[in-house]
């Protein structure tokens, strides 16, 4: 493979505590040094990256990601997905397994992960925790787990039974992995669009209630310290995509308890609430919804304070005829690969002052150690050569027509960006330049 | 924390002129000059009436029964002399899985140029204005909104009130001093919803009433100027009008409810407007389920008001048509 240089740029890596001007050579898919400026000058590389004024950072890492593939490719598939990562910086995601047919055996997980989707950046998988997500029977998790699993999760929905989570937490503390938890007390949500709250009311939509995320973060919470006092186990639960001060406040607690628990946030849950919904937009649809202020700044204090892990985008393409419907019947989600770094440097870097630093940690640092990802989220010397360079002062504005995703189903259309992404390289190979 | 300011903004919808999805899109301006055309439309001789929309297409697009609303919809462009057709649910393409954006582009190639729909979805009207860029009156969508609905008890007050004469203009001012008391299933209402976010921006004071499981606490998000009494006798002792919901028994979904209790604690029957409000208007929007929510005495007693709504709701609906359609002078 062709070496590339990375030069002139201010190298930002959390994980070796370095935030100073840097060069790079990437050389094998690997960083084959990191020198100071000027060091590097006399190396012949097959493709030279200008970074003066730039940052060079970890490939960003996102653990929840829809690909749509297999089953519903006019929404995404796994090469337009991971198209959109890599123009927004991403060099590694993880694909959730609500594909149809559901990823819950060996053989889909390979087909999944085979060079032949033709992923751009890194691909990896959670497949289900349970058979067809069906919340019944547990998967084999062990040979799942052997064919590259880097966690377990029923995603869309929750592992709903208490006995089925509880040994689904075992089985993947066995395992050394992760179950990433949809927290939704589906029992409580029939037949709601939106946050429950005086905006639902306005609109006439049945809103779900902050508890139902709550009561399935206690319960999960609850289940740790069990199996912690009875099994003798430490099992590492990741609650996705947290959007209630309340949920935030259980895994504070959790967390100052001792117990294994990680999560993240999504860009749209700290950057829009529900009265985003305004006249039934349904680019402003998901699960689970854009909530009240008070819980969009409780979002925003946990990136800051560090109980919020990781950002993670939870893409989720939809065709446009899907979400042109009447508001309760179109689907939820977002799309959000393009536009996770420009809302996380605008909304917490700018907004509230958090040092880059920290946020190339809660976007690359961190989600790579959650899924135990080996040799990224980091840029040391034999390090996986995932890097994103981008400009960490450059405002610009999204637009959904020029996205690389098959889908446009995103609020931000037209919405304030900050820091754009310059160059993508994955395992050393540019797979995206701006 | 930073303010709501750095919520990312969302740029909003535009709709055709003269569509009607949500009374919070009307001015007081404009509410007050369909008041005007209603009068003068009232007003008018068959013949010259029917020269208003003579020609025009309207579509009614009906996913949900209905009695009032559609007739007098109906009624209203047919005395204005426009050609209308009704599509249900039950009777075409809809059935067979036609989506709301085909259902309203077949209708715009079949020369509508005005929509008027009930849907059982609420946020549907916008839906269909957005994708057919025609002008759409919101004839009841799901739980949310009905605009006509509102205009035509607002007319209907005013007449009651202050007389005819009094109910060609409205400002901020012209409800001071009146408490609208409306009670029932508020949850479940987009005649509670329209009313209680109109009538107080014309300075009236709205009162919702009706059992927690019923009527929210998030009710009060509705406007300033909105409270929440429990107690149905306290509230009827300060109302000038008492607006009476039906249960809706299609939209409970799973809810609960002690029938008897109910009637027990929120049923308008005799004895309890004689005690607690022997002057007030009575209205209610239908259908009402006489027995239930009240009793047939003061439906068909002189406080009712409750056929002049259905009056008033063919006077209003013919402005709303003709603005709707941009008729000469209005």
């Amino acid at each position: 493979m062709s070496d590339v240089l990375v030069l002139n740029g201010r190298l930002v890596d959390p994980a070796n505590r370095v935030d100073a001007p840097h060069d790079l050579l990437l050389r094998d898919g690997r960083v084959a040094a990191v020198e100071a400026p000027g060091t590097l000058n006399g190396v012949q590389a097959a493709e030279t990256i200008d970074a003066v004024g730039m940052i060079v950072a970890p490939g960003l890492v996102d653990v929840h990601v829809h690909l749509r593939e297999p089953g519903q490719t006019y929404k995404e598939t796994i090469a337009t997905g991971t198209a959109a990562a890599a123009a927004g910086g991403f060099t590694s995601v993880v694909a959730m397994p609500n594909t149809v047919p559901v990823n819950d055996t060996v053989a889909k997980l390979e087909w999944m992960l085979d060079a032949a989707r033709g992923s751009v950046v890194k691909l990896f998988a959670m497949p289900a925790a349970t058979i067809g997500s069906m919340g019944a029977k547990l998967t084999d998790f062990d040979a799942l787990r052997n064919a590259g699993a880097v966690g377990f999760t029923d995603d869309g929905k929750p592992v709903l039974e208490d006995q089925v989570m509880r040994a689904a937490l075992v089985a993947a503390a066995r395992a050394e992995v992760p179950v990433s938890q949809h927290a939704e007390d589906t029992r409580m949500t029939g037949g709601c669009s939106m946050n429950a709250g005086p905006v639902a009311f306005r609109l006439g939509l049945r809103g779900m209630p902050v508890e139902a995320e709550a009561r399935i973060v206690d319960r999960d919470i609850q289940l740790l310290r069990e199996i912690e006092r009875a099994d003798g186990l430490r099992p590492h639960l990741h609650v996705q995509h947290v959007s209630t001060a309340r949920a935030m406040e259980a895994i504070r607690h959790a967390k100052r308890e001792g117990l294994h628990v990680t999560c993240e946030v999504a860009p749209h849950h700290f950057a829009l609430t529900d009265e985003a919904v305004g006249d039934y937009n349904t680019h402003a649809k998901m699960n689970p919804p854009l909530r009240a202020e008070a819980d969009r700044e409780a979002m925003v204090a946990a990136l800051l304070d560090g109980t919020a892990d990781c950002i993670a985008t939870d893409h989720a393409p939809h065709a446009a005829h899907e979400k042109e419907q009447e508001f309760e019947r179109a689907p939820n989600g977002i799309t959000g690969l393009e536009t996770a770094l420009g809302l996380a440097l605008r909304v917490l870097h700018r907004g509230h002052g958090l040092p880059l630093a920290r946020v190339i940690s809660l976007m690359s640092t961190t989600p790579a150690g959650i899924t135990a990802l080996a040799g990224r989220g980091a840029l040391g010397v034999g390090h996986f050569a995932d890097v994103v360079v981008f400009d960490a002062g450059a405002e610009w504005r999204f637009d959904a027509k020029a996205s690389r995703s098959k889908s446009r189903n995103t609020p931000f259309d037209g919405a304030e960006m900050l820091g754009c992404v310059k160059a993508t390289i994955c395992e050393g190979r540019v797979v995206y330049r701006g | 924390m930073r303010e709501a300011s750095e919520v990312v903004a969302v740029s909003g919808s535009r709709y055709a002129p003269g569509s009607l999805l949500s009374v919070a899109h009307l001015t007081v301006d404009e509410v007050s000059k369909i008041l005007a055309q209603t009068a003068r439309i009232a007003a008018m001789q068959y013949g010259a009436r029917s020269q208003i929309l003579a020609g025009r297409r309207i579509a009614l697009l009906f996913y949900e029964s209905s009695t009032r609303t559609r007739t007098s919809f109906e009624l209203a462009a047919k005395s204005l002399g426009a050609t209308t057709t009704l599509v249900s649910d039950k009777s075409s393409s809809i059935e067979k899985g036609e989506s709301l954006k085909d259902t309203g582009l077949t209708l715009r190639a079949l020369g509508a140029e005005c929509i008027i729909l009930r849907h059982p979805a609420s946020g549907a009207p916008f839906v269909l204005a957005r994708e057919t860029g025609l002008p759409v009156l919101n004839a009841g969508d799901g739980m949310h909104e009905h605009p006509s609905q509102a205009l035509l008890d607002l007319r209907t007050m005013l007449t009651r009130l202050y007389g005819a004469e009094r109910a060609t203009a409205v400002d901020e001012r012209s409800l001071d001093g009146i408490t609208v008391v409306i009670t029932g299933d508020i949850l479940h209402s987009r005649v509670a919803r329209s009313n209680a976010m109109l009538l107080t921006r014309l300075g009236a004071r709205v009162i919702l009433c009706g059992p927690a499981k019923l009527l929210p606490e998030d009710a009060l998000g509705l406007a300033p100027g909105v409270e929440i009494e429990r107690d149905f006798d306290r509230a009827l002792r300060r109302a000038q009008v008492a607006m009476m919901l039906r249960i809706q028994r299609e939209r409970l979904a799973g809810l609960e409810l002690d029938l008897d209790d109910y009637i027990s604690r929120y049923q308008l029957n005799g004895e309890r407007l004689a005690a607690s409000a022997p002057k007030a208007l009575v209205m209610h929007p239908g259908p009402m389920i006489r027995g239930l929510e009240l009793s047939g005495d003061v439906a068909d007693g002189r406080q009712s008001a409750i056929e002049e709504q259905v009056s008033h709701g063919l006077a209003i609906r013919s402005a709303l048509l003709a603005r709707a359609l941009g008729a000469n002078g209005f």
